[in-house]
């Protein structure tokens, strides 16, 4: 899916580009944002350094098995897939209570590590697996109980009660996140889990990055694709 | 009250647990900052392989808006749109959300400047704004960090939440504020 996306958004800007002639401005969007992206990342370097360190700690402490232990009703209920005692509910409900209080900065390393956790459970590394996509959709609903950048926005603007809109968004982000989980939960059984065999022999920008550490490699897979460093290969990256 | 209270979590939360963790962790015997730094080490390692999947998805993004592609989307929806109780003014913030968050607070704060910090336009637009996260970001960063490429039925389903989230803002909005 996301191939078809990534070129549809590439080739309408072409397209209605040649019709506005704005194809400087096409060509500066793209330098730009793929400054920014790095920027980004690398940006995410020092907090995600920092709380995956803490996390360990907490792992080692018993503090995340602790939590799973306590949120297991709703665990089971979300990711009926995962073990409940896997380290992987812990990081989940650990990244989602940070994005409740609006804590950005903690909320993207936990929820990477839960990510990771989740990764180690699933059989098909290039593929989602329910839980993780059930986890996104929630990440991307981003419940929160105080949307402070944009109360920031509203009170500089002048606004007589910036805070007014705490309790509509609160409602409208609830629905959304009952919305997202439902759809995933009724989707899932349509997109099978294991589709890589059959993609691998049909190598492209995003599925030719070399094969995933499966139990199920196929032979014939092709030279290009084998050349290539695998995405989860962390020596890539050098000491 | 509830507010102060949140807004106290909010403040105090990342101190308390930068030295509460490490606190748990040397009364149960762990020696917090060996293990700190082997977890730590990983963290360069996953912003770096993050870059690719983000440039990706940024690049194309950025492409999209700069054409101009949206104005023409907005324009052909906004007689449908003016059918349904979603004003359309707000329909490319709607959009924007899912594929920006930069972009689409630059423009939620345009709103709000247009229209005055207290009409119902802006606080639809700040509800909106509020309400979700931005898909392709977050979907870029959680499954690049782990080198996954098939999402499955991830998009479809965080755009059914983030159009049930939009709807939800506004109809939320007119019921509190009319």
């Amino acid at each position: 899916m996301l191939n078809y996306i990534w070129f549809g958004l590439m080739a309408i800007a072409l397209i209605v580009a040649i019709f506005t002639g704005n194809a400087g401005a096409l060509t500066k969007a793209s330098v730009d944002s793929a400054k920014t992206a790095v920027e980004i990342s690398l940006g995410l370097a020092g907090i995600m350094t920092l709380w995956l360190g803490i996390m360990r700690v907490a792992e080692q402490a018993g503090l995340v098995a602790m939590l799973s232990r306590i949120l297991r009703p709703i665990s089971r209920l979300l990711f009926p897939e995962v073990p409940p005692d896997h380290p992987a509910i812990g990081a989940m409900v650990m990244s989602v209570s940070a994005n409740m209080l609006g804590l950005n900065n903690a909320a993207t390393p936990l929820g990477i590590k839960a990510m990771e956790e989740l990764q180690t459970l699933n059989p098909d590394k290039e593929t989602a697996s329910n839980p993780m996509v059930t986890f996104m959709v929630l990440n991307t609903a981003g419940v929160q109980f105080i949307p402070t950048t944009i109360i920031g926005v509203l009170a500089a603007a002048g606004a007589q009660a910036p805070t007014a809109i705490i309790p509509t968004t609160l409602v409208a982000t609830l629905c959304g996140a009952v919305a997202a989980v439902t759809t995933a939960k009724l989707l899932q059984r349509f997109f099978p889990e294991r589709r890589s065999d059959v993609e691998r022999r049909r190598p492209d920008g995003w599925t030719a990055a070399g094969p995933a550490a499966t139990v199920d490699q196929p032979i014939g897979d092709p030279p290009v694709s084998a050349q290539r460093p695998t995405q989860d290969d962390a020596n890539e990256v050098g000491p | 009250m509830i507010r102060e209270i949140l807004q106290a979590v909010s403040l105090w939360a990342i101190p308390v647990l930068l030295v509460g963790i490490p606190l748990v962790g040397l009364v149960r015997g762990v020696k917090v900052y060996d293990v700190f730094i082997e977890g730590a080490k990983e963290g360069f390692g996953v912003a770096i392989r993050i870059i690719p999947f983000l440039v990706g998805i940024l690049v194309a993004i950025g492409m999209f808006r700069a054409s101009g592609a949206m104005d023409l989307l907005t324009n052909a929806l906004r007689p449908l749109m003016s059918r349904t109780i979603f004003p359309p003014e707000l329909f490319p913030l709607a959009v924007l959300r899912t594929l920006s968050g930069s972009g689409s607070l630059a423009l939620t704060t345009d709103i709000i400047k247009r229209y005055g910090a207290d009409s119902m336009l802006s606080r639809m637009a700040a509800t909106l704004y509020g309400s979700s996260e931005t898909l392709f970001y977050v979907l870029a960063v959680y499954f690049g960090a782990i080198g996954v490429k098939k999402t499955r039925h991830a998009i479809p389903s965080a755009l059914v939440g983030d159009l049930v989230a939009a709807i939800a803002a506004a109809a939320v909005c007119i019921w509190m504020f009319k």
